[in-house]
C-alpha cells in the first residue's frame, strides 16, 4: 500500500509538472463545453426582425406588441411592401419578416383563420428554425389568449417557411456528447501517453525490474487519471447545470456510478493503446485517429445515428461512447432509472472486461 | 544455498525466437563480488541475455539462477536481490533528485527513515547538496548516469546489473564512474556489466565475450590477450567478432 501510495504521488508530479497535460485535463473540459454550450444553443436574445403589417389592425397591434415585449425579439424596422423584404434581408442584419396578411383582424374574427407570414433568414438553419418556432409560441399564447376569452376558437396559422428542425429537441446533447468526449479523451489519451512515455524514456524497464508487479505499475499509473476524471466529470455537469441550465433529472447518484464505469472503460483502452504502441506520438495518433474522431462523428454526438447510412450505423454500435451518450442522455434529460439503461450499461461493462482482457493478453509482463 | 560462492549460475541457456536463437546455450558462472564484463557486438545477444537474469524474459531452455534463485520460477525474489540500469538514462526527468530518490527507494520496500538515510548519505557523496531539490533533467548527463547507478544501489542489492552504463558520456565521467562501480564491488556488490567500450573491459575482473548468440571466450583480460596474442582487449574482440 505504501509503495502504491509512493507511485501515485509521482504520478501526480509528473501531471501537475506537465503544463500540457493541465491544459488538457483541465482547461480542454471547460473550453470544450463552453464553446459547445455557446455554439450549440437554442436561446436566442434579441434577435432583429421587422415587420410587415398589411392589415394594420388591432390584432396585429397586439401581437407585434407582445413581440416587441419578449426579450428574444427586437424590432428594428416597419415595413411598408413586399417588394423590400428581399432587400432587407440582403442587408443581412435583420435574421426574420412577420408578414400579416390583409385584413388580418377581419379574417380571424370571422373566418376562424387568419395568416401570418415567418420569413427567416435560413443562411444559418438552426437559427432560423429557432426563430420560426419561437414566434410560433408567441402566436399561440396570443391565440390562447383569444379563447379564453371568446368561445368561439379563432385560429392564426403560422406560415413559416422552415420546416420544424427535428434535431432542435436534443440540443441539450452537447453536455452528454462534451462528457463523453472529455472523458475519453483524458482517460484513454493521457493515460496510453503516460505509459508510452515510461516505454520510451526507459523507466518502464526500470519498474519491471523492480519487485513492483506489472499490474501495480499499471493500476498506479491509471489511478491518477481515475480520480482527475471523476473531477472531470462533476466540472462538467456543474457547468451544465448553472450556466446552462440543463436539468439533471436522473439521479446524480447513477450518473456518478455510470460515469465511473465509462472511465474505466476508456481507461482499459488507453492500455490497450498503450500496450500496441510503442512511442507516445504513435499513443497520440491512435488516441486521436481511432478513438476521437469516432466519437465525435459517430456517437450520435452531433450527428444523429438514426441518418446514418446503415453500414455506419452498425459500426456506432462498437464505439463505447454511443451506449455512454444514450445513458448520459437518459438520465440527465429523460431522468430515467438504471432498469432503462441497464442494456448499455451490461455493453459498456462487456466492452471494459473485454479490452482489460486483451491488453493483460498483449501486454508484455516480460518484455521480450 | 549458492555453490561455490556464485552468485550467477548459468547452464545451457537458450532464448528461441521463431527459429532464431538468439542465445545459444551459453553456461558461465559469476562469483559475489565480481566486476564482470559482459561483451559482444550489437545483436550478439547480450541484452536477451541479460534480460532472461534479470527475471523480464523467460527462457526457452536451460537452467540459470541469481542470487540462488531460479529465473523461470522465483523472479520475484530475483528482482528484490537485485539493481539494474539500463543504457538508457532511467529516472524521471520531470522529478527533483531527492523525488526521485524517495520513488525508487519506496518501490524497493525501504522504509522514509532508510530512504532519509539513503539520500543524505548518496547526495554527499556524490556532491549533489545543491540540487537536491532540482529537477534531474537540468543535470548534466554524467551527474545523471551517477545518480542513476547510485539509485540502483539504494537497497543494497546483491548483485546489479548494468547494461551499457556509460554510453554517450565523457571519458573524466566514465573514469568517475568506473571509480563508482569499483567502490560497490569493494563494499561486496557483484557487478554485471555490458559495454561497447574495449578499454572498460580491462577494468573487468573477468570477461565474457558473446558472438551470435554465444559465448566465445570467457576470462579475465590479461588470459584473453595471451591466449589471442595481442595487446589490447579491443583486439580480442575484433578477432572473435570477426570470426
Amino acid at each position: 500500500m505504501k509503495r502504491f501510495v509512493g507511485f501515485v504521488r509521482k504520478e501526480f508530479y509528473h501531471i501537475f509538472r506537465d503544463k500540457r497535460s493541465l491544459f488538457i485535463l483541465f482547461g480542454m473540459p471547460i473550453a470544450q463545453i463552453l464553446l459547445f454550450g455557446f455554439a450549440i444553443t437554442n436561446e436566442i436574445n434579441n434577435v432583429d426582425i421587422a415587420i410587415l403589417d398589411q392589415a394594420n389592425d388591432v390584432a396585429s397591434k397586439e401581437i407585434i406588441n407582445k413581440i416587441a415585449a419578449s426579450k428574444h425579439f427586437s424590432i428594428v424596422d416597419i415595413i411598408q411592401q413586399e417588394s423590400s423584404i428581399e432587400s432587407i434581408f440582403k442587408k443581412g442584419k435583420v435574421k426574420a419578416v412577420l408578414q400579416f396578411e390583409n385584413n388580418f383582424g377581419n379574417n380571424l374574427i370571422k373566418e376562424k383563420q387568419a395568416n401570418v407570414q415567418v420569413l427567416t433568414d435560413a443562411t444559418d438553419p438552426n437559427m432560423a428554425s429557432t426563430i420560426s418556432n419561437y414566434i410560433s409560441s408567441i402566436l399561440k399564447k396570443y391565440q390562447q389568449e383569444l379563447n379564453e376569452n371568446i368561445s368561439i376558437d379563432y385560429q392564426i396559422i403560422p406560415q413559416s417557411r422552415m420546416v420544424y428542425n427535428a434535431e432542435l429537441k436534443s440540443v441539450y446533447m452537447f453536455v452528454p456528447g462534451v462528457m463523453t468526449v472529455i472523458l475519453m479523451l483524458v482517460s484513454a489519451m493521457m493515460t496510453s501517453i503516460s505509459i508510452t512515455r515510461e516505454k520510451e524514456q526507459g523507466t518502464m524497464e526500470i519498474l519491471l525490474v523492480s519487485p513492483l508487479k506489472p499490474f501495480q505499475v499499471i493500476i498506479g499509473k491509471v489511478f491518477p487519471y481515475i480520480f482527475l476524471s471523476v473531477i472531470n466529470a462533476v466540472v462538467i455537469v456543474l457547468l451544465s447545470i448553472f450556466v446552462f441550465n440543463v436539468p439533471v433529472n436522473g439521479s446524480l447518484f447513477l450518473l456518478g456510478i455510470e460515469s465511473v464505469l465509462f472511465i474505466i472503460t476508456s481507461l482499459a483502452l488507453g492500455i490497450l493503446i498503450s500496450t500496441i504502441s510503442a512511442t507516445q506520438q504513435t499513443a497520440m495518433m491512435i488516441s486521436l485517429m481511432g478513438l476521437m474522431l469516432p466519437t465525435i462523428l459517430l456517437s450520435g454526438f452531433i450527428f444523429p445515428i438514426s441518418s446514418m447510412p446503415l453500414p455506419l450505423q452498425v459500426i456506432s454500435n462498437i464505439i463505447p461512447a454511443k451506449w455512454f451518450i444514450i445513458i448520459v442522455k437518459g438520465i440527465m434529460l429523460k431522468g430515467i432509472g438504471i432498469g432503462f439503461v441497464l442494456k448499455e450499461t451490461l455493453i459498456l461493462l462487456l466492452m471494459t472486461l473485454l479490452f482489460i482482457g486483451v491488453s493483460v493478453k498483449k501486454y508484455k509482463i516480460r518484455l521480450e | 544455498m549458492m555453490k561455490d560462492n556464485n552468485v550467477i549460475q548459468v547452464e545451457n541457456l537458450s532464448k528461441l525466437f521463431g527459429d532464431f536463437a538468439a542465445v545459444n546455450q551459453i553456461s558461465f558462472q559469476v562469483k559475489a563480488g565480481e566486476i564482470f564484463g559482459f561483451l559482444g557486438a550489437n545483436g550478439a545477444g547480450k541484452t536477451t541475455a541479460m534480460k532472461m537474469l534479470i527475471g523480464i524474459s523467460s527462457p526457452t531452455s536451460g537452467k540459470a539462477t541469481v542470487a540462488g534463485f531460479d529465473v523461470y520460477k522465483e523472479t520475484e525474489s530475483i528482482k528484490k536481490n537485485i539493481g539494474y540500469m539500463s543504457q538508457k538514462f532511467a529516472l524521471y526527468d520531470d522529478l527533483t533528485v531527492k523525488e526521485n530518490i524517495t520513488f525508487f527507494g519506496g518501490i524497493y520496500g525501504l522504509s522514509k527513515k532508510q530512504i532519509e538515510h539513503k539520500r543524505r548519505e548518496l547526495v554527499e557523496e556524490l556532491g549533489l547538496q545543491e540540487v537536491t531539490n532540482s529537477l534531474v533533467a537540468s543535470l548534466p548527463l554524467g551527474w545523471k548516469q551517477k545518480l542513476a547507478f547510485s539509485v540502483s544501489l539504494l537497497h543494497e542489492p546483491k548483485i546489479v546489473f548494468l547494461d551499457e552504463p556509460t554510453g554517450g558520456v565523457d571519458p573524466i565521467t566514465r573514469r568517475q564512474f568506473w571509480e563508482m562501480i569499483y567502490k560497490a564491488a569493494h563494499n561486496g556488490t557483484t557487478i554485471f556489466v555490458t559495454t561497447h567500450y574495449m578499454d572498460e573491459a580491462e577494468y573487468c575482473d573477468r570477461v565474457s565475450i558473446m558472438v551470435d548468440g554465444k559465448i566465445e571466450a570467457l576470462d579475465t583480460p590479461k588470459k584473453l590477450k595471451e591466449h589471442y596474442k595481442t595487446d589490447t582487449m579491443n583486439d580480442v574482440f575484433l578477432k572473435l567478432a570477426r570470426g
